[in-house]
């Protein structure tokens, strides 16, 4: 698993490499420079990967866009860089306006395409969207989030997977972004693909203290949240357990039934390899980043 | 920076003179500096006294002006000595005192001014959590002086700075939410050269022990994973596990264990049943 991925990165570094040699041969002044490049180098839009052109170009994946964006198809032709360069001045900063706001809503739906979820992954290995401020997180790298996938409503929060939680981006300038163009959706399905990088949750928590003795409110409160996580934890381990009896029982349906032992056989493997990454829950390492 | 410079010429005045003796040109050239600044600077660099412009200085707005009483009374120094290198000298650059004629044996004046920083940092950390100096800080908590929580369902309360050593050099200082009731680290890193000792570990919970009033009245929410709008299963592998660190109680409603007292305990459960089934 991890030659593998390593192998796989190594394909997608490669590939990057050569495309910035690409440009770098053909980006001499302004005017060269595709619009993508371009709005990908501008500050504040560090939080952005680029959109694959094949995948703006298939319309299916537009679909309803037109309505959301005022001078649609000129925008997606100044996204494309098919624009006519006989625009006056006026008419050009408002379909700019406009083509920055159907690229982040592009952005949204397909940084949770299989190759979107690739490219912010490496986006979160570099900490290109920083790292969470929370002490006990140790720095833990974050992931932007949106609060609603409707435009124009919440600004993007970051959010991290160690403690779980969302925070205000440090930057005003990161601050100000749609969170539309993330969605409400994009970290959680990046771990559903990779669960693996989910770190181990640790029971570290800030205990306040009054010369060196602990507050009687905040423990007793400590205490509450303590029986709490016992509790959710007792209700997974016996959810795992009631999948386990329900596999012994499907095996034991499936050995009884005469003839197709063979068939049975190999079901039944399918089924405990499908359900072996939900038993090693609480020790989902987290090799990856940091 | 000017002015530090100035006030220390100011004070080793002697001194220089004494040290520089031998070479005249220099001695002539920081005598015309020392001059210069005077005529620019004539309003802020003698009238200020050391401690106020230490607090003044870009990366200090979490220093309270410590009272001069204070520091005078060797009482709240006790063992300070034996933990700031210079003491002597250091104590005299923060109460701006003539140097005795013996100091002539530091080295470097940039030596003191350490000392003095990490001298009067320890003597801050006494100095908040008296009587005077909490009212000093809670003032400039209400004034935003320490930042917001980035937290976002803290909704940008105040927070205050907060170590997790009252020893000096072990780390920098955190800024501690009262809503949260956690730790963040500041998000400028021109606070990363100060110590967390500056502040001490009790300063925070004191602050909000003594002013109540100060702790926000913010609805607790916890945020809730999503996928195409459905909440993702705590039975899923990268499913929710830490949502009992979010999780906030009034401490009336609970008892010493930690359980909700009489008729809310049908509530958690009732919660709790309701979680499960949403999560299912």
């Amino acid at each position: 698993m991890g030659s593998n991925t390593h192998i796989l990165w190594f394909f997608v570094f490669a590939g990057l490499e050569e495309r910035v040699d690409e440009y770098e041969s053909g980006t001499d002044s302004d005017y060269t420079q595709y619009w993508v490049d371009w709005f990908l180098s501008r500050k504040g839009n560090e939080y952005f990967c680029e959109v694959d052109e094949e995948y703006i170009m298939d319309r299916f994946n537009l679909t309803g866009l037109n309505t959301e964006v005022q001078y649609y198809s000129q925008a997606l032709d100044m996204i494309t860089d098919n624009l006519d360069d006989n625009l006056d001045d006026e008419m050009r900063e408002i379909v700019e306006k406009s083509a920055r706001h159907l690229y982040g809503l592009i952005h949204a739906r397909f940084i949770i395409t299989a190759h979107g979820l690739t490219k912010m992954l490496e986006k979160f290995k570099k900490c290109d969207f920083g790292r969470c401020p929370r002490v006990l997180c140790h720095n833990h790298p974050l992931l932007p989030v949106a609060l609603s996938d409707v435009p124009y409503t919440k600004s993007v929060k970051l959010y991290c997977c160690r403690c779980e939680d969302i925070y205000n981006p440090k930057s005003s300038r990161h601050a100000s972004i749609d969170g539309a163009y993330y969605g409400c959706s994009f970290p959680h399905m990046l771990f559903q693909v990779y669960p693996q990088l989910v770190p181990p949750k640790s029971t570290e928590r800030y205990v306040p203290r009054i010369f060196g003795f602990k507050l009687h409110d905040v423990a007793k409160q400590h205490r509450h949240q303590d029986r709490i996580r016992e509790d959710s934890h007792a209700r997974i381990m016996a959810g795992i357990e009631g999948l386990q009896q329900q596999q012994q029982q499907q095996r034991l349906a499936i050995a009884a039934a005469a003839g197709s032992q063979k068939k049975g056989g190999e079901e039944n493997q399918q089924n405990s390899n499908s359900k072996s990454p939900s038993m090693t829950t609480e020790s989902g390492a987290m090799a990856d980043v940091n | 920076m000017a002015h530090r410079d100035d006030d220390i010429r100011n004070l080793h005045e002697q001194e220089l003179e004494e040290d520089e003796d031998d070479d005249a040109l220099q001695g002539d050239y920081v005598g015309e500096e020392y001059y210069g600044s005077d005529g620019t600077n004539e309003s802020g660099t003698e009238s200020m006294p050391w401690i106020a412009w230490f607090c003044s200085l870009g990366g200090h707005q979490y220093f309270a002006e410590v009272a001069d009483e204070f520091v005078e009374d060797d009482f709240n120094l006790t063992g300070l000595s034996s933990v700031v290198p210079f003491y002597k000298e250091a104590l005299e650059m923060i109460l701006d005192l003539e140097p005795e004629e013996d100091s002539t044996k530091v080295p470097d004046v940039s030596i003191v001014e350490a000392s003095a920083e990490q001298l009067y940092g320890l003597i801050h950390q006494r100095y908040i959590v008296t009587r005077q100096g909490l009212q000093q800080m809670a003032e400039k908590y209400q004034a935003g002086h320490f930042g917001t929580c980035p937290r976002t369902y803290c909704q940008s309360t105040n927070v205050v700075p907060c170590g997790r050593y009252d020893l000096a050099g072990v780390e920098t200082v955190k800024l501690y939410c009262p809503n949260c009731q956690d730790l963040y680290s500041p998000p400028s890193s021109r606070y990363l050269n100060l110590d967390g000792a500056y502040f001490g570990t009790t300063f925070a919970h004191m602050l909000f022990h003594v002013y109540p009033e100060l702790v926000p009245n913010i609805q607790s929410r916890i945020y809730q994973p999503t996928i195409y709008g459905f909440k993702i299963s705590e039975h899923s592998r990268s499913g929710p596990r830490m949502q009992w660190l979010r999780t906030k109680v009034d401490p009336i409603r609970l008892d010493a264990q930690g359980h909700l007292i009489t008729a809310k305990g049908e509530d958690d459960d009732l919660d709790e049943d309701d979680k499960e089934d949403e999560s299912m």
